[in-house]
């Protein structure tokens, strides 16, 4: 069984803030991650493949220094990895982003591919159902159990607002996972070693036969037209006094509330 | 979009040649052929005699770059429903749905599957003029298939402008998939739409970088502009019983899923009830330092009939579970009370409860933003005030 991880390298975003005077990002000695829910990707990969057997390979889109990514996947056991990087990528949102997935899957061909639910950067869960929609295959979005996986289908539980459905479908199929699906492995030594010594392939966007119209800022439909800091409520009231009086203070305000 | 020689159309009689500027026609094998030169200019169509030269759209394609616009209009909202019965952020989106509709001068319609028409009725008495009602056994449960491939062809039939669906697990996971195939962009969990009044583009607010900073989305060439929008954010319009509208059955032929839902398992937590359904939520952040501080907390928000919540980054401590969560990556609340304590108050957490009525916070930090969008903050150690309330409220009610 041939599967796919989609990953991508994000900033630690509970460090990223905004400089109110230019309302651009402050992204200086911000680190980069694997994104967390990938993580539960590769490591859901994995497992799946300790049961079917075939290989994990892990892709991701972005700068070249995305390879270090790649490189902890294959630390935690994925045989193989593929960096998607062309200047012609930059400015993709989820449909450039999606499609240049897609195209890359494609040419590696998948029976599986499985991304976590979403990015902590943009948060917008889109890419994997996105993809699947590219490749023409069924997928199943936020993933928390997989029931069972054979070579030609699987059966898995979904996370839903009121509980779970218990799903199953053919094979190929695209998954998005949670991250209580399972607890991710940390890399071993040996895992390490293969990291380090790992050859990562290299894709631009003419080795994926990308349409250019479909790729980057041209291929992306949305834009951003600004960012700015989250406006507040005016009527912002500190309580004064002793402690004792702040409290007294709450408490006759809360009275008022007919809370108390 | 590509240009291209129907090989057998072609007679081989070489008149396109010179049509084109940039020498991409070439003969091969006694035939015309459009090579990687060609610039999409357009100029040698209508030229061949035999009608062999055309546009071609690429697979998934949906038309030429630039989409005419003024052939859409409209707004539309998915309604989503779970056993028969459509969920409460549907009347959230008529409320939304209305006002931009009535902006631009427009209809609003909902999209109904799998659900009776009962609901539909109820869809127009809370804003909706119009409800295309899909009714086949496929579309009961929720399979991303066949909602997709419906509410697209919908689109593509009656071209609205605007297409709203919940970002709950069911419009998050297939509204994706109808953008993809639509070439259309979709903007994930927006807490604010309006409509630019210069050029009509609806503008889609969303927090991002995990909620630090809010942006400002435009889709502006193509269309229809697609978001999703979270839940208990929007206010839902006004109800009138009397409220006429027009109720569309649409075909559902060949409709197929490669998924299956086999069961539903049913497990709502308690917690997550009465966060959504209390007066009072009593609220943890990473100030309280230790997870017993929730256990100070628990009794403040027992002694006040309250729920217990928590900011993402208690949650990331391991010092209380994820469905006490409260922000943007946890639950979205709005009780008549939040009181916060030790919380910052980052924007991601913000978002999940700044429409509360009254917000109380305490912090020991008097720059802590959370103070920002109180309408009482006390600056003061949590372990002083909070145990001090408690007192209080204790001998308040004797």
């Amino acid at each position: 069984m041939n599967i796919i991880v989609c990953i991508k390298q994000v900033p630690d975003t509970a460090e990223v803030r905004i400089n109110p005077e230019t309302n651009t990002l402050i992204r200086d000695g911000v680190a980069s991650i694997i994104n967390p829910y990938d993580v539960h990707a590769i490591e859901a990969a994995l497992q799946i493949r300790e049961k079917t057997g075939g290989r994990v390979t892990v892709i991701t889109m972005g700068p070249p220094q995305a390879e270090a990514a790649l490189r902890e996947a294959i630390a935690m056991g994925a045989d193989d990895a593929v960096l998607l990087t062309d200047r012609a990528f930059a400015g993709s949102d989820t449909w450039a982003t999606s499609y240049t997935l897609a195209k890359a899957v494609e040419k590696l061909g998948a029976d599986m591919v499985v991304c976590g639910k979403q990015a902590i950067d943009g948060d917008t869960a889109q890419v994997g159902p996105e993809m699947a929609e590219f490749l023409n295959i069924p997928h199943i979005s936020y993933v928390r159990r997989i029931e069972d996986v054979q070579q030609k289908s699987i059966r898995v539980q979904r996370l839903m607002d009121d509980g779970s459905d218990v799903v199953e479908s053919s094979l190929p199929i695209l998954l998005t996972v949670v991250k209580e699906i399972n607890q991710p492995r940390l890399p071993s030594l040996k895992g390490k070693m293969a990291a380090k010594k790992a050859e990562i392939r290299k894709w631009a966007s003419t080795d994926i036969a990308a349409d250019a119209d479909k790729i980057g800022l041209k291929g992306s439909p949305t834009q951003v037209k600004n960012i700015f800091a989250p406006e507040t409520k005016k009527d912002r009231k500190l309580l004064e006094g002793s402690p004792e009086q702040q409290v007294d203070d709450l408490l006759r305000e809360l009275r008022g509330l007919k809370c108390v | 979009m590509r240009i291209e020689v129907a090989g057998e159309k072609c007679t081989g009689c070489e008149t396109c040649l010179d049509s084109c500027p940039f020498t991409a026609i070439v003969m091969k094998d006694g035939k015309a052929f459009i090579n990687e030169y060609c610039q999409l200019c357009r100029a040698c169509l209508g030229v061949c005699p035999e009608g062999a030269i055309r546009e071609v759209l690429e697979e998934g394609e949906e038309g030429p770059e630039v989409q005419d616009l003024s052939k859409y209009a409209g707004v539309w909202i998915f309604a989503e429903q779970r056993d028969g019965k459509v969920a409460s952020v549907a009347y959230e989106l008529l409320g939304a749905g209305r006002r931009l509709a009535d902006d631009r001068r427009a209809q609003l319609s909902a999209v109904l599957f799998g659900a009776p028409e009962s609901e539909a009725l109820e869809l127009i008495r809370w804003g909706a003029d119009r409800v295309y009602v899909a009714d086949n056994p496929i579309l009961e449960r929720f399979n991303d298939e066949p909602y997709a491939e419906l509410i697209a062809l919908l689109i593509r039939e009656h071209r609205p402008e605007i297409v709203l669906a919940g970002a709950t697990p069911i419009g998050r996971s297939f509204f994706p998939r109808v953008a993809a195939r639509l070439r259309t962009g979709l903007t994930a969990d927006c807490t604010a739409l309006e409509i630019d009044q210069d050029t009509g583009n609806l503008l889609q607010i969303r927090p991002a970088f995990g909620g630090n900073i809010m942006a400002t989305i435009l889709c502006p060439n193509n269309r229809p502009q697609m978001a999703t929008v979270r839940p208990r954010v929007m206010k839902r319009g006004s109800y009138d019983e009397g409220r006429k509208g027009e109720i569309i059955h649409v075909k559902t032929e060949g409709l197929t899923s490669r998924t299956r839902v086999l069961e539903t398992i049913k497990e709502v937590s308690e917690i997550t009830v009465n966060l959504h359904e209390t007066d009072v939520i009593v609220s943890g952040g990473r100030g309280l330092g230790d997870p017993k501080g929730f256990k100070l907390l628990g009794e403040l928000a027992e002694l006040l009939g309250g729920a217990l919540g928590a900011s993402r980054a208690a949650v990331d401590e391991g010092w209380i579970s994820y469905r006490h969560q409260v922000g943007q990556t946890g639950k979205t609340v709005c009780p008549k009370i939040y009181i916060a304590c030790g919380i910052s108050g980052a924007v991601q957490h913000l978002v999940g409860m700044q429409s509360s009525d009254v917000i109380i916070a305490i912090n020991k930090n008097p720059e802590a933003p959370i103070f920002n969008v109180a309408n009482y903050g006390i600056v003061g150690d949590v372990y002083e005030i909070v145990p001090m309330l408690i007192r209080k409220i204790k001998e308040a009610k004797g």
